[in-house]
C-alpha cells in the first residue's frame, strides 16, 4: 500500500479540517498522519497528511479535495524533492542505574532530554520517520511509560 | 439603514432573482418568514421538509434555475437531507436555508439542535455556518454563484436564530463573487479538442453518450450539431433523455444495466465514445473493467474529477459542455473525414448488423439483439416489442401495454413534463415514455429517491403553469410524500399522477425474482390504501383501473386523467410480476442479458 504525503493549503476557517478530513475518509484514504496551523498568511492554513489506499488512486483524492471550496492548493511531496520532520516525546522508566546509558542514547540521536522525574525521563526528538522509529525501538527494553508523536511537517526543496 | 439579518437575507434573494421559496416554518426561523411577508417573493408552504428540497430541485430541473428551500433548525433541517443527497447526485442547483439555535447555545444539545452542516458536509457543494450577521449577504449571493457554476449542485447555509435577528446593512454586491479556490474550466483545451476531433474523423464506430451535464449546460443544441455533422449516433443516459427528441433517427436511447439493447451494443461495439457531461455511473457502464473494449474514450466534463474516475479515458477534456461541443464541431469542420457514399451515414456503418456482417469487430455476440439504430423503442408503441427479446404478443407485458397506450396519448398532448418516482414505473417511464425535449423528464437518477416524483411534479407545474405535468409513480413511492397532495390543492396546480401499483416494491421483487430464487422478502405490499378515497380526501380527482378486468377502459381512463381538470390521481392495477426487461445481468457487460 504505497504512501502518500500531501500538502494541503486551506482556508483557516472553522469546519474546513473535518471537511478536508471527512472526505479523505470517505473516498477510501486511511488518514495516517496529520499535522495542521498556519502558515506565513495566517488567513491559511497548511495541512500536512499522510494518507494510504489500496483502491482509489492518489490523483482521484487530489481531484477532489481540490473541489472543496476552503482547498487552495495540493502539492504532492515525494521523499526525493521535499523535506520532512516529526517530533516525538518519550516518557522511559529509568531507575538511576539505567540513567546514563539512557543519556548517552540521548546525545548520539542528537535528541534532548525535557524532563527528568524519580523514575523516568522524558526524551524529545525531532526527525524523520525512521529516525524516531529506531530511538524507539532502543528505547523500549528500557519501558516506555507514554509517547507522543506529531504528524509529519514536510515542505518542498528548494527554491519558491 | 440598519435593517436585520432576516430581512437582508430576504433583499439578497430578492435581488438574485428569486421568485418562489418552499418551506416550513419553525422557531429558529422565525425571524426570516416575517421578513417575507414584506416581500414579492412567492412562499410555498410544504407539509414536509423532504419535499420542499425535491419541489425546488423540480423546479430548478425544469427551468434551470435555482430551487430555494427554507427549513427550521434541528428536524426541519434533517428532513431536508435527503432532497439535498437527491440534488447532489443529480448535481442540481438548490440553496437551503436552515434555522440553527442561537449562536451562543450552539454545541450545548439545546433545543432543536443539529449539526446541519456536518451532516451535509458529503451531500452538498459547499455549506456556510452564519455566526456574524454582517458575513450573510455576501454569504448568499457566494452560495447562489457557487451553486450555478461549473458544476452544479445544492449549497446549504445555515443562520442561527439571532443573528437572523442582528441588526446589519445591506450592500448588493457589484460584481459576482471571485473566489480564489474556484475557477471552473469552461474552454476546453485546444489540443485536447483537436485530438478528439481527429478521433472522430477516424472513427468508424463512433457513439456520442451524452450525460446530464449535457442538460445542465443547456448543450442539447450542440449535441444535435456535432451528432448530425458526423453522423454519429446519440446514446442519452437516465439523466439526458430528451437531449435529442425520441424521433431522431440518431438517438439509440438509453445504456446500461436498464438500457436498450441498440444503445448498449452501439456502446459495446464501438471504437469511439465520445463522453458528454456523464460520470459513467456504475448503473449506465455495467462491468467497468470490460466496458466498451474497443473503444477509445473522449470524455468531455466541467469536472475534472469525475474524468478516469470510473473509466478509463485516452482524451480527457475538462470545460462547459456546450462551449467543448461548439469548439469541437468547429475544429471538425477543418478535420479530414472519410468519404461517405451517397447516402451512406457513418451511423449507418457504426452499427455491427449481425454477427455474420464481415464488417463486424471480432467478439461480437450473436446473442446481442442488434437493431437498425433507426428509432428509439419508445417512438411506436407497436414496434417496441419487436425491439425486445422474450417476445410473445403485441406487448412484453400488461405494464408494457400501459405504457406504450399512455405515450401515445401523452404524443398527442402539447408541452408535458414527466416526473417519476423510483421503481420499475421509472425504467419503464424511461423505455416507453418520449421526450421530446431536455428538462421533460425529470427523475432521481444518482440517489434514485422513492417519493421524488410528485413534489417533483409541483415544483415543474409551478413553473410552468401552462404544461401538462405528470408524475409516474408506484404504490410504494407515492406513499413517500403522498402529503404533499394537500400541497398541491392549495396551489391549485393541476398535476397529474398515474400510480402503478403492482402491490409491490416492484423493482426490488424483480431482483428477488431473477436473483434470489423468487424468496420476496418484504416487497409485497398487499395492503394498499383506497387512493381514489385518498383522492377524495385531498380533494383531489380520483379514478381506479385494473388492466386484469377493465383492458378497453385503459385508453379512456388515461385520457380522463390527461384532461381532467385540477390535480387528478388514476391508479392502475397491474399484474405483480410484469418485469423492466430486458435488463442487464449484475456485475455483466453491457451486452449480457438477464
Ligand atoms: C427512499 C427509498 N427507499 C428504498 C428504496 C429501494 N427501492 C428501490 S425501487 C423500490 C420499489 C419501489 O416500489 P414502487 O414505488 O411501488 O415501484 P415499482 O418498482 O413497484 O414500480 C425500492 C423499495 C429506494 N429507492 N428509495
Ligand atoms: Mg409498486
Amino acid at each position: 500500500m504505497a504512501e502518500h504525503t500531501l500538502s494541503i493549503l486551506v482556508d483557516n476557517k472553522p469546519g474546513v479540517l473535518t471537511r478536508v478530513t471527512g472526505l479523505i475518509a470517505r473516498r477510501g484514504y486511511n488518514i495516517e498522519s496529520l499535522s495542521v496551523d498556519k502558515t506565513e498568511d495566517p488567513r491559511l492554513s497548511r495541512v500536512t497528511l499522510v494518507t494510504t489506499a489500496e483502491d482509489v488512486p492518489i490523483e482521484q483524492i487530489k481531484k477532489q479535495l481540490h473541489k472543496l471550496i476552503n482547498v487552495h492548493k495540493i502539492t504532492e511531496l515525494t521523499p526525493e524533492d521535499s523535506v520532512d520532520r516529526e517530533l516525538a516525546l518519550f516518557k522511559v522508566k529509568a531507575a538511576t542505574d539505567k540513567r546514563p546509558e539512557l543519556i548517552k542514547l540521548t546525545e548520539v540521536f542528537k535528541a534532548q532530554v525535557i524532563d527528568v522525574a524519580a523514575d523516568t525521563l522524558t526524551i524529545e526528538l525531532a526527525g524523520d520517520h525512521n529516525t524516531i522509529a529506531q530511538l524507539e525501538e532502543l528505547l523500549s527494553p528500557y519501558g516506555i511509560v507514554e509517547v507522543a508523536r506529531s504528524g509529519k511537517l514536510a515542505l518542498p526543496r528548494g527554491n519558491w | 439603514m440598519q435593517i436585520n439579518g432576516a430581512t437582508a437575507l430576504i433583499r439578497a434573494l430578492e435581488d438574485l432573482g428569486v421568485k418562489r421559496i418552499f418551506g416550513i416554518p419553525g422557531v429558529q426561523n422565525i425571524e426570516i418568514y416575517d421578513a417575507l411577508l414584506a416581500s414579492h417573493i412567492e412562499h410555498v408552504l410544504v407539509r414536509h421538509e423532504q419535499a420542499a428540497v425535491h419541489m425546488a430541485d423540480g423546479y430548478a430541473r425544469a427551468t434551470g434555475g435555482v430551487g430555494v428551500v427554507f427549513a427550521t433548525s434541528g428536524p426541519g433541517a434533517t428532513n431536508t437531507v435527503t432532497g439535498i443527497a437527491t440534488a447532489y447526485m443529480d448535481s442540481v442547483p438548490v440553496i437551503v436555508i436552515t434555522g440553527q439555535v442561537h449562536t451562543t447555545s450552539i454545541g450545548t444539545d439545546a433545543f432543536q439542535e443539529a449539526d446541519i452542516t456536518t451532516i451535509t458536509l458529503p451531500i452538498t457543494k459547499h455549506s456556510y455556518l452564519l455566526k456574524d450577521v454582517d458575513a450573510l449577504v455576501p454569504a448568499v449571493f457566494e452560495a447562489f454563484y457557487l451553486a450555478t457554476s461549473g458544476r452544479p449542485g445544492p449549497v446549504l447555509i445555515d443562520i442561527p436564530g439571532n443573528v437572523a435577528a442582528a441588526e446589519t446593512s445591506y450592500h448588493k454586491p457589484s460584481a459576482a463573487p471571485t473566489l480564489p479556490s474556484y475557477k471552473p474550466t469552461i474552454k476546453g483545451n485546444a489540443r485536447q479538442v483537436k485530438a478528439a476531433a481527429e478521433l472522430i474523423a477516424a472513427a468508424k464506430w463512433p457513439v456520442l453518450l451524452a450525460g446530464g451535464g449535457v442538460v445542465s449546460s443547456n448543450a442539447s443544441k450542440e449535441v444535435l450539431a456535432l451528432a448530425e455533422q458526423a453522423q454519429i449516433p446519440v446514446v442519452t443516459t437516465l439523466m439526458a433523455k430528451g437531449v435529442l427528441a425520441a424521433a431522431h433517427p440518431l438517438l439509440l436511447g438509453q445504456p446500461g444495466v436498464y438500457g436498450t439493447p441498440q444503445a448498449n451494443a452501439a456502446l459495446h461495439e464501438a471504437d469511439l465514445i465520445i463522453a458528454v457531461g456523464t460520470r459513467f455511473s456504475e448503473r449506465a457502464t455495467a462491468d467497468a473493467d470490460h466496458y466498451a473494449p474497443r473503444a477509445k474514450i473522449v470524455h468531455i466534463d466541467i469536472d475534472p474529477a469525475e474524468i478516469g474516475k470510473n473509466i478509463r479515458v485516452d482524451v480527457p477534456i475538462v470545460g462547459d459542455a456546450a462551449t467543448v461541443l461548439g469548439a469541437l464541431s468547429e475544429r471538425l469542420e477543418k478535420t479530414r473525414r472519410p468519404v461517405l457514399q451517397e447516402g451512406e451515414s457513418l451511423a449507418a456503418t457504426s452499427l455491427p448488423s449481425s454477427s455474420s456482417s464481415p464488417e463486424a469487430p471480432p467478439g461480437v455476440s450473436a446473442e446481442v439483439p442488434v437493431e437498425a439504430p433507426a428509432k428509439a423503442p419508445a417512438e411506436a408503441p407497436a414496434e417496441a416489442p419487436a425491439k425486445a427479446p422474450a417476445n410473445n404478443g403485441l406487448y412484453l407485458n400488461t405494464t408494457h401495454r400501459v405504457f406504450s397506450v399512455f405515450n401515445e396519448l401523452l404524443k398527442a398532448c402539447e408541452d408535458v413534463i414527466i416526473t417519476t418516482d423510483v421503481g420499475q414505473h421509472q425504467l419503464w417511464a424511461s423505455h416507453l415514455l418520449d421526450a421530446s425535449k431536455p428538462r421533460k423528464f425529470l427523475t432521481s437518477g444518482g440517489l434514485g429517491t422513492m417519493g421524488f416524483g410528485m413534489p417533483a411534479a409541483i415544483g415543474a407545474q409551478l413553473a410552468f403553469p401552462e404544461s401538462l405535468v405528470v408524475c409516474i409513480s408506484g404504490d410504494g413511492s407515492f406513499q413517500m410524500n403522498v402529503q404533499e397532495m394537500a400541497t398541491a390543492v392549495d396551489l391549485k396546480l393541476p398535476i397529474k399522477v398515474a400510480i402503478i401499483n403492482n402491490h409491490s416494491l416492484g423493482l426490488v421483487r424483480q431482483w428477488q425474482e431473477l436473483f434470489l430464487e423468487h424468496r420476496f422478502s418484504h416487497t409485497l405490499l398487499a395492503n394498499t390504501p383506497d387512493y381514489v378515497k385518498l383522492a377524495e380526501a385531498y380533494q383531489w380527482q380520483g379514478r381506479r383501473i385494473d388492466t386484469k378486468g377493465e383492458a378497453n377502459n385503459l385508453k379512456d381512463n388515461l385520457r380522463w386523467l390527461l384532461k381532467s381538470e385540477g390535480p387528478a390521481l388514476l391508479e392502475i392495477v397491474v399484474p405483480t410480476p410484469d418485469l423492466v426487461e430486458p435488463m442487464i445481468k449484475p456485475g455483466g457487460t453491457l451486452t449480457e442479458l438477464v
